[in-house]
Formats: structure tokens, C-alpha cells, sequence
């Protein structure tokens, strides 16, 4: 772990270059309940993030509130320098957003393969329809070990190989920034090692990376920096061993 | 078959079915099998119409009777100020049937599918009210029309208006095909299966739905010009007759909503039917049919004829069909 | 000045009926979420088996309300059963087919009601129809005055149900939380299948009331889609004071748009507040 925070020094020291996601004084509230308490983080440009925090803590409702699927009561999202506060959840994602769902979200009328040309004919930039599409598509299939359920209806699945597909239509996107929700959760030890090495390969390309994840080995092994929410507010932020050392953190999930 | 074969295909099948269309004008003497195929004609071009925003998008429009007789009432007003050709009419129907879809979409097709079903239910009575007070068309009352003298080479009005139907069938059918096959029906698929998972796929789900309710409802209207030249009188009660919506929703659903050859095979089945048995039993009764066999099939058959002959088909969106 | 006060008058008294008639869509369609575009239609349904027993029988409408009440309930749990089946468990398109499924219903009705009925008006006759009260300046037609009344009582009852008994709070915790609510060991295909079931022997009651407030026709049931979807969404999705609440507003602006403007335009208010609500405030004005 040490050579991880000397690498994030490093960084910070050498990199001149603007966060790629800065969420400011983000606060989203359902009627009395206030799900986000004004939250304030930078995601840099290539990083492993890992997002952890208790059941309810707002996880969820801050991704949504990046990807747009959610509108925020206060605060503010740049993107790349831009502000995207405003904008819809598809014009996000052609900016380069792309996250999986918690509970996998697939286009059940569709095969796997054309599940992925959704991301690929809207979001990537490829407007010709034909082969090369087609081979993009595969070709990231292949990468997800789904090649040979290509051409397979979507209720024939089982749960890795759903959560696998959820992360690979985000990756179709060609995605800047890719946010991966509990895409974990419930699965087996080894399935649980596929898609965490799926990850980090991607994170090894330079793609950013938000993790949220309750598998806590999984996080500590994928993340570089990570973040603890608890009732919407943030509780630490930082190398994982210290997050993890926070007495607070520990309060959280263990209950005091 | 590869995409440009099966192009090839589609378009000889259009020119086969335009011949005929023509060759029958000019070879049968009878007066009859035109007033019953222009039904028929119509009801394809209302159904594969309907399908666009229906069938592809998984947006229930019931007020299919709004949009038609919108554009009868668009045809007779015209015809009234200036005595526009039937042509101009079904083009200005047709603009005028996508405006209503652009107002509609926009007022409703952010929220959820049945609030948008609910306000095309809304629009139909209110639009069949207003036309209902306007004067110049008639009000309620009605409005008898006469036909302007036939063109060549028809020898009836009846007959050209048969062929007008087919051309408009052909339209139709060209484009749901061609949003079928396209970007736009790959985008519709995904915001039926997944409005959410859609837009964070990059799919701009508002902007399609309004794209295919306006050119549903266009449609729509268009093939509703023609209908005041056929009856040679119009008014609200059967211009806007619920029997429409009824009607298409049924054959749209029975053919099966997942390609566009499911409407035309709807419509021609049932419309057919429909024809044979109106000498028979009164017309109350044959919209019950279609009603209970529209409940039927969506209880026991939701992919429809066209899911029961391929049970394995699957809509291959920006595909080869 | 008057004339406006009377409208307003008149307009809680419709509002109040108006609230009757939503209250069994507040819970099929905001409690349950079932897309249930034939409620209307149902409901006139109950009024032309009113108009049979008063026609026939001479059963006082208000009587026939009631006895027809208990058959609507089981036709209420046997209608959820199908819907559940066919619907609520496949799941595939099943938003586009339910909606398809309720207007065929509805449409249906409406048919056979015209075939056995015919398309003209039918009213009921009862010893509160056809007088007036006179207090003061108004004149305030009875049967209104005893629609109004039952309505209150069978919202209010309605309400009092939902939130005091055992049931009904099973009923308002299934909408919440149905996965909770199986956990703890309770069928929650059950209590929303009985939750139907009550819903729809409202609307028993319910056509009774707008066969004495007015004369009933086969189409009618198209007029009151707007009016019953306008309440309940107004209401905030199953709240039983908000439908009293959003059916009083409803009412009251629907009775001075006719007085100033004439009775075509009725039709638009429900359908303009309607879409005022989804656009402004979609939770409703009391949802939470």
C-alpha cells in the first residue's frame, strides 16, 4: 500500500492538470429526508476511487446525481472543466459517463451483442452502421470473457455474466470516466476476483474508475484513494489504510 | 440475406404492390371492392402509423381518433377555403398531425407512459368539442362536400382515392422500416426496454419519442385527408369516432408490434374481416369483437400473430430486415 | 359576486362526489400502482346496475348502492387475480399490455352497456330528486346535498379504514414496502388483490352517487378518465385527505369555468390541472 500513496504523491506533485470530476457542495434531498448533506470531492484523471459507506449512507444517490439520473437540490458537477450540472443523463454520457447499475439493468428485448451497440451507436461516435460496429462490440466481449454469449437473449444469463454485461455496455461507451455500482454483490469468491481483475485492467488504461463496493477486500485491493459516506455526509477521505483505521469509518459499519 | 438484398426485395415488393393497386383501378368495373379496400388500405397506413410510437417506443396513444379526424377536418377546411387539391390536403394533414404530436410529446412524454395515454384520451375530447363549435366547417352538424371531377387515368373517385390509400401505405411502410432498421429504432427498443438504463447509455429518450410522435401522429392524420373526399360528408362524431382507436390498437397489438409487417398483417386480417361482416352484424357489435379480441390477445398472445408464426424472432433493431 | 359564491358552493358539493368516485382509484392506481384506465368505466357500470335495480325494482339508488356494493368486491378481487397473473408476473411489456388490457376493458363495457341499454341518457328517480332547498339566495338541488353527504361519509370511511385497521395499514404497507412485508410473512399478492377488491366495491356506492347527481350515458365514462386521474395525482399517490382535497379544487374550478364559460369546456379543466400538477409538483400537493 505504500508504494500506492508514494505513486499518489507523485501525482499530485507532477500532475498540473484540472480533476476530471469535481462535485461541490452537492445536497439532494427526498421531502424531509436529506439523502447527500452538501458533499465536496475531486476525482483526478486516471484514478481508482473506491466509494464505501453503510446501507443508506447516499452511495448510490451521489452516483446518480454525477450520472444525472437524479436531480441535485444544491451544488454543482464539472466534468473535464465543464459544468454539467444542468444536463440530462444522456448528454453526460456522451461526455464520457458511463456507470452499471446495482441490480443490472438489461435491455431484455435485445441480444448481449446488440445490448452493446446501444453504447456504441449513441455514445462512442460511430454513426456508420455495419461491421465495423460490430467488431468493436465483439472485440469488448471478448475482453469480458461474454464472446460466446453474444447472440444470446438476455434472460439466458446468469448473475456474473449480467454484472460482466452491465460493465461492458459502459465500456462500449468509451467511457472517460466509468462508475461501478456493487457490480459485485453476491457473487461468488472466484466471480468476485473476474470482475475486480476486469476493473483494474480497465483502471491500467487510464479510464478513471469509481468503485462502490461493500466487499471490502476487493475495494482495499482495487482503490488508490477512497471515500467513506455515512447519512450523506463524508466521513473520510484518503489512502485506504487510513480510511479504513478512521475510527468514525469503523463506527459506522459496526455500530457503536 | 445481407441488407442490400434485402432492400432489393422490400422495394420489388413495393413496385408489385403499386402495380397492382393500379392495374386493378383500371381492369375492375366493380364499385365495391374499392370502398371496402380503401378501408382496409387505411386502416394499414393508421396501424403501422400508430406502431411507430406504439410499437417501437412503448407509448400507448389512444387517441388515434384524435389524430385522424384532425386530419379529416384539416382536408375539409382546406377544401373549403380554397378548394385545394387532395394532395395539398393530405400534405397539410399530415403537417398538421405532427404538430399535435410535437404539443402532445412535449406536454406528456417526460412523465409516464399511461399519463401520456391518459392525455391522448383528453385530447380527443377536446379537440372533438372544439370542432364541434366551429362554425365554418359545420359544427356539429356536419358538412357535405363535393368532389372535385376525377383525374385520369382513374375513371372514378372512389378508385383514385383506392390508389391515393396505396400510395400512402407505401410511405408508411417505407418509413417504419427504415426507423426500424436505423439508429432511431435501436434508441426506441432500448428506451421501451429501459427508459432509465437508455438515457445513461447516451440515448437522447426524449428527443426519439417526440421524433416518433410526430411522425406517428403525421401519419395519422394524413391518411385521415382523404376519408371527407370518400364519405363526401364529415362530422365530429364520426370523424373522431373512438372506434378508430380501438380499432388500430387491436390490429396493431394482434399483428404484433415488433416489426412493421405486424400492423399490416393486423389490419388486413382484421380489417378484412371486419368488411365481411358488417353487411352481417351491426356495427356495435363488430367493434366488441375487435375489443375482446384485442383483451384475447394481449392476455394470451402479447407478441402477436407475427410472435406466433416465429416465436424465436426477435426484433433486430438497425438489423437487416 | 353572487352568482360566484353560489358556483363555489356548488362546486365543494360536486367535489366532494368527485372525491367518492377517486378514492377507489387513490388506492388501485396510488396505492397498487395498477394502471386502471377502466376505473371510469367501471363506475359507470355500477350506475347502470343502479339504474336496473331503480328501474325495475324500484329500489331506492341509495339502497341499490349498497347491494350492489359486496358484488363489486368480488369482482374487484376477481379482476386484480387476472390482471395479477397475466400482467404483474411476466413481465415482459407488461406496462404497454396492461394499459392495452384496462381500455379494452373499459371500451368493452362501454359497448355492452350500449347494446343492452342504448346510447340515450337514464336517470333514477328517488324521493330527494327533483327538489330543491332554498337557503337564502341559493337554491340547492337535494339530490346534491345527499350525494354530497354519502360521499363524505364513504371517503371519510374509506380514510378511517386505511389508517386504523389491521388491514388497511397492510394495505398502505404493501404499497410501501412489499419485500418488507413478505419477509414479515404476510401474501402481499393478497392484501393488494383485497386492497382491489375494496377499491372497486367503492365505486359500487360510488356509480350510485353519479347516477342521482346526474343523468348517466354510455360514453361517460370517457369525461370522468381526466376528472379521476386529475384527483388522484393532485392527491399525491394514495393519500385519502389529499383526494378530498384535490376533488373540492376540482370542483370548485370546474362549476365557475361552467358558470362563466359554458359546460363544453369541462372536460379540459381536469385535463389542464392535470398536467399543471405532473409538470410543477408530480409528488402531488400533499405527497410527500
Amino acid at each position: 500500500m505504500t508504494q500506492g500513496i508514494v505513486q499518489d504523491i507523485a501525482q499530485d506533485v507532477t500532475s498540473a492538470a484540472a480533476p476530471l470530476l469535481e462535485i461541490g457542495g452537492l445536497t439532494k434531498t427526498f421531502g424531509g429526508f436529506t439523502a447527500l448533506d452538501n458533499i465536496s470531492v475531486d476525482i483526478r484523471k486516471g484514478e481508482r476511487f473506491g466509494l464505501i459507506g453503510p446501507n443508506g449512507s447516499g452511495k448510490t444517490t451521489l452516483i446518480n446525481c454525477i450520472s444525472g439520473a437524479l436531480r441535485q437540490n444544491a451544488g454543482s458537477v464539472m466534468f473535464c472543466g465543464e459544468d454539467i450540472t444542468q444536463l440530462p443523463p444522456h448528454l453526460r454520457a456522451r461526455r464520457g459517463i458511463a456507470r452499471s447499475f446495482q441490480i443490472p439493468r438489461p435491455f431484455k428485448s435485445m441480444t448481449v451483442l446488440e445490448n452493446l451497440m446501444v453504447g456504441l451507436d449513441f455514445t462512442a461516435g460511430h454513426h456508420v452502421s455495419g461491421l465495423p460496429e460490430e467488431e468493436a462490440a465483439m472485440s469488448i466481449l471478448a475482453r469480458m470473457g461474454l464472446a460466446a454469449k453474444a447472440g444470446a437473449p438476455t434472460d439466458t444469463l446468469s448473475q456474473v455474466e449480467l454484472r460482466k454485461m452491465e460493465l461492458a455496455r459502459a465500456m462500449a461507451m468509451r467511457p472517460k470516466l466509468l462508475i461501478s455500482d456493487e457490480a459485485m454483490a453476491g457473487l461468488s469468491h472466484s466471480e468476485v476476483d473476474e470482475v475486480l481483475d476486469l476493473l483494474i485492467s480497465l483502471g491500467d488504461e487510464d479510464i478513471t474508475i469509481i468503485m462502490i463496493e461493500h466487499i471490502m477486500q476487493a475495494v482495499m485491493r482495487f482503490s488508490r484513494r477512497m471515500m467513506c459516506l455515512d447519512a450523506g455526509r463524508i466521513i473520510a477521505l484518503g489512502a485506504p489504510d487510513e480510511v479504513m483505521a478512521n475510527k468514525r469509518v469503523q463506527e459506522a459499519y459496526l455500530g457503536t | 440475406m445481407t441488407k442490400r438484398s434485402n432492400s432489393i426485395a422490400f422495394w420489388a415488393g413495393v413496385a408489385v404492390f403499386l402495380v397492382a393497386v393500379t392495374a386493378m383501378t383500371q381492369i375492375v368495373r366493380n364499385e365495391y371492392p374499392f370502398f371496402a379496400g380503401y378501408v382496409i388500405l387505411q386502416f394499414v397506413v393508421l396501424s403501422v402509423a400508430w406502431s411507430i410510437l406504439g410499437g417501437y417506443a412503448g407509448y400507448v396513444n389512444f387517441g388515434t381518433n384524435a389524430f385522424f379526424g384532425v386530419g379529416v377536418y384539416t382536408a375539409v377546411a382546406l377544401f373549403k377555403v380554397s378548394g385545394a387539391p387532395l394532395v395539398v390536403q393530405i400534405a397539410a394533414a399530415g403537417v398538421v398531425g405532427m404538430l399535435l404530436g410535437l404539443a402532445v410529446g412535449l406536454l406528456t412524454l417526460r412523465m409516464r407512459g399511461i399519463f401520456f395515454s391518459i392525455a391522448t384520451i383528453a385530447l380527443a375530447i377536446i379537440i372533438e368539442t372544439t370542432v364541434m363549435n366551429w362554425r365554418f366547417v359545420g359544427g356539429a352538424a356536419g358538412i357535405q362536400l363535393q368532389r372535385p371531377p376525377v383525374m385520369e387515368p382513374f375513371d372514378s373517385y372512389v378508385k383514385m382515392l383506392f390508389f391515393v390509400q396505396g400510395v400512402l401505405v407505401v410511405i408508411a411502410v417505407a418509413i417504419a422500416r427504415y426507423i426500424q432498421n436505423s439508429r432511431i429504432g435501436r434508441g426506441l427498443q432500448a428506451l421501451r426496454d429501459d427508459e432509465l438504463a437508455a438515457e445513461c447509455t447516451g440515448v437522447p429518450t426524449l428527443k426519439l419519442k417526440l421524433v416518433a410522435c410526430m411522425i406517428s401522429g403525421g401519419l395519422i392524420s394524413a391518411a385521415g385527408a382523404p376519408a371527407a373526399m370518400y364519405l363526401q360528408y364529415a362530422d365530429p362524431s364520426s370523424a373522431f369516432n373512438l372506434s378508430y382507436s380501438v380499432s388500430v390498437l387491436a390490429m396493431s397489438l394482434i399483428g404484433g408490434t415488433a416489426h412493421w409487417i405486424g400492423p399490416v398483417l393486423g389490419a388486413i386480417l382484421l380489417g378484412t374481416t371486419q368488411q365481411l361482416l358488417a353487411v352481417t352484424i351491426s356495427s356495435e357489435v363488430n367493434v366488441l369483437v375487435l375489443g375482446i379480441m384485442l383483451v384475447v390477445f394481449v392476455v394470451a398472445a402479447p407478441k402477436g400473430i407475427i410472435g406466433l408464426l416465429r416465436p424465436r424472432y426477435r426484433l433486430r433493431a438497425g438489423g437487416k430486415t | 359576486m353572487d352568482l360566484l359564491l353560489g358556483a363555489v358552493v356548488l362546486g365543494v358539493l360536486l367535489g366532494c362526489f368527485y372525491a367518492a368516485v377517486s378514492v377507489g382509484l387513490s388506492v388501485s392506481f396510488g396505492l397498487l400502482d395498477v394502471p386502471h384506465v377502466a376505473h371510469p368505466a367501471f363506475l359507470v357500470l355500477a350506475s347502470y346496475c343502479v339504474f336496473l335495480l331503480n328501474d325495475r325494482y324500484d329500489i331506492d339508488p341509495l339502497v341499490a348502492g349498497l347491494i350492489i356494493t359486496p358484488l363489486f368486491f368480488v369482482f374487484g378481487l376477481v379482476a386484480y387475480r387476472i390482471y395479477y397473473e397475466i400482467f404483474e408476473k411476466r413481465g415482459t411489456d407488461a406496462a404497454v399490455r396492461g394499459i392495452a388490457f384496462f381500455f379494452g376493458i373499459a371500451f368493452i363495457i362501454e359497448v355492452l352497456i350500449i347494446l343492452q341499454f342504448g346510447v340515450d341518457q337514464q336517470s333514477v328517480s328517488a324521493s330527494y330528486i327533483g327538489k330543491s332547498w332554498r337557503f337564502g339566495e341559493f337554491r340547492i338541488p337535494i339530490r346534491q346535498l345527499v350525494a354530497f353527504a354519502v360521499a363524505l361519509g364513504l371517503t371519510s370511511l374509506l380514510a378511517l379504514y386505511l389508517s386504523k385497521t389491521f388491514m388497511g395499514r397492510a394495505i398502505r404497507a404493501v404499497a410501501q414496502d412489499e419485500e418488507a412485508l413478505r419477509l414479515m410473512g404476510a401474501n402481499p399478492v393478497r392484501i393488494k388483490q383485497f386492497a382491489f377488491g375494496i377499491a372497486t366495491a367503492v365505486l359500487g356506492m360510488a356509480g350510485a352517487l353519479l347516477i342521482i347527481v346526474a343523468p348517466v350515458e354510455p360514453t361517460l365514462d370517457r369525461a370522468y378518465i381526466g376528472r379521476t386521474f386529475c384527483v388522484v395525482v393532485m392527491a399525491g399517490l394514495g393519500s385519502m385527505t389529499g383526494t378530498l382535497v384535490a376533488a373540492i379544487i376540482l370542483g370548485v374550478a370546474e362549476t365557475i369555468v361552467l358558470t362563466l364559460f359554458g359546460a363544453s369546456w369541462a372536460p379540459a379543466i381536469s385535463f389542464g390541472m392535470l398536467l399543471a400538477v405532473l409538470a410543477i409538483r408530480p409528488q402531488g400537493l400533499l405527497g410527500r
